[in-house]
């Protein structure tokens, strides 16, 4: 390589190192924000704040959901496993919003196990498969058969 | 041998004639199986198809900006010709991409999700992505001098391949609506097979479409970058193409 391109390549490729590292740094910083929601573990850790928008995220308890009769009134209890807290939402849930699914709640944390939601959008997982196949897989009592929505 | 513009000329012009046909028919197999044939999922019924277009733009315009940046490094570095001629060619078919996936994305996060938009890591370095590629089409549309354009563009997409990584890993890094990934490079796919198959060749037909296309905008930037040579003078009194 003649020293005229070795020196371009040089420069180049430190400016790349640079700023990757600089985005890199940029983005550990600004992971927390990064973040789309607040896990359940977090709020019951009380990272999330109080009385301020936000969202938060995790699975819908298995057997939480309770809908009032008359209205559209619904609550149901978020948890990941490390923590849990009840979730109030008024209004039309997502067609995928299940008891075991995976969903974001955009909404302010009243207290740290009450969150009032004003949109409950539900997170779907990378899995695939044909209605057949979940219901082989449920019926032969496979682990991952009927499993929520988070990774 | 392919930087030389004339060689690339010659050799594309042999190409073209069957990987165009292939490229139609590889796409048009895939989502014809993909969109009527595939099963329906056992959650989201039948909006899941919107994979079968979203995913194959997705991944194209990911492997078209890194191709993006190879070019640029080359046209920075080493000043060849070819790798100008690249850097012009390959941007908008990706740009088109992106902007049909975040379109695609759009209209299948709102029955599934909830909503058309969160401002999650996923859908905005996908976003970023759109703007990287509109810059550096911009970037040589406004430099009148093209050597200077390339080197500058080559630059910006470069910079941009650090984007094209938060695409990927956004969704492992941190919290997103969008989910991780369903085909995975290493491992077991978390797809069923008789939905795989027509979404690996929607795949394959879409990147090969990306191919002709890149192809024929090189071969008119070759034209009109070399036409006061004698190649091309040549070729036109002779009428060929």
């Amino acid at each position: 390589m003649n020293a005229a391109r070795k020196q371009r390549l040089i420069l180049v490729v430190s400016i790349l190192v640079g700023l990757a590292i600089a985005c890199g740094l940029m983005f550990y910083a600004l992971r927390q924000n990064i973040n789309l929601f607040f896990t359940p573990q977090q709020v019951m850790a009380g990272e999330a704040p109080l009385e301020t928008q936000m969202r938060v995220g995790g699975l819908v308890e298995e057997g939480s959901v309770v809908r009032d009769q008359e209205t559209l009134d619904v609550q149901f209890v978020l948890t990941d496993g490390k923590g849990r807290f009840t979730v109030h939402y008024q209004g039309i849930l997502p067609d995928l919003f299940r008891e075991g699914q995976g969903i974001v709640a955009n909404g302010t944390l009243i207290s740290r196990n009450r969150f009032e939601a004003e949109e409950v959008l539900a997170k779907h997982d990378e899995t695939y498969m044909p209605p057949e196949v979940q219901d082989a897989l449920e019926k032969a009592g496979h682990p991952g058969a009927k499993k929520g929505s988070e990774q | 041998m392919l930087g030389s513009p004339r060689y690339f000329y010659t050799f594309s012009s042999r190409v073209l004639p069957w990987l165009t046909p292939i490229a139609l028919l590889t796409l048009a197999a895939g989502l014809v199986w993909g969109l009527a044939f595939a099963p329906a999922d056992y959650q989201q019924g039948n909006s899941y198809r919107i994979i079968f277009i979203h995913v194959p733009a997705s991944s194209g315009a990911l492997m078209g900006y890194m191709a993006l940046g190879v070019s640029g490094l080359v046209a920075v570095v080493w000043r060849m010709k070819m790798a100008e001629v690249m850097l012009k060619s390959i941007a908008p078919f990706g740009a088109a991409l992106a902007a049909i996936s975040l379109v695609t994305g759009a209209l299948w996060g709102k029955p599934t999700w909830g909503t058309y938009w969160q401002w999650d890591a996923r859908m905005t370095s996908m976003l970023i992505l759109l703007f990287m590629y509109v810059g550096v089409i911009a970037l040589q549309a406004v430099i009148r001098d093209p050597r200077q354009a390339a080197r500058a563009a080559g630059l910006l997409a470069m910079v941009g391949v650090i984007n094209v990584v938060i695409v990927k890993y956004s969704v492992e890094w941190v919290q997103t609506l969008h989910q991780g990934s369903t085909l995975k490079m290493f491992g077991e796919s978390t797809i069923d097979p008789a939905m795989k198959y027509p979404l690996l060749l929607s795949m394959l037909g879409l990147w090969l479409l990306y191919a002709v296309n890149v192809l024929l905008r090189a071969r008119t930037e070759v034209l009109w970058r070399e036409r006061r040579s004698k190649w091309v003078s040549k070729r036109v009194k002779e009428g060929e193409h």
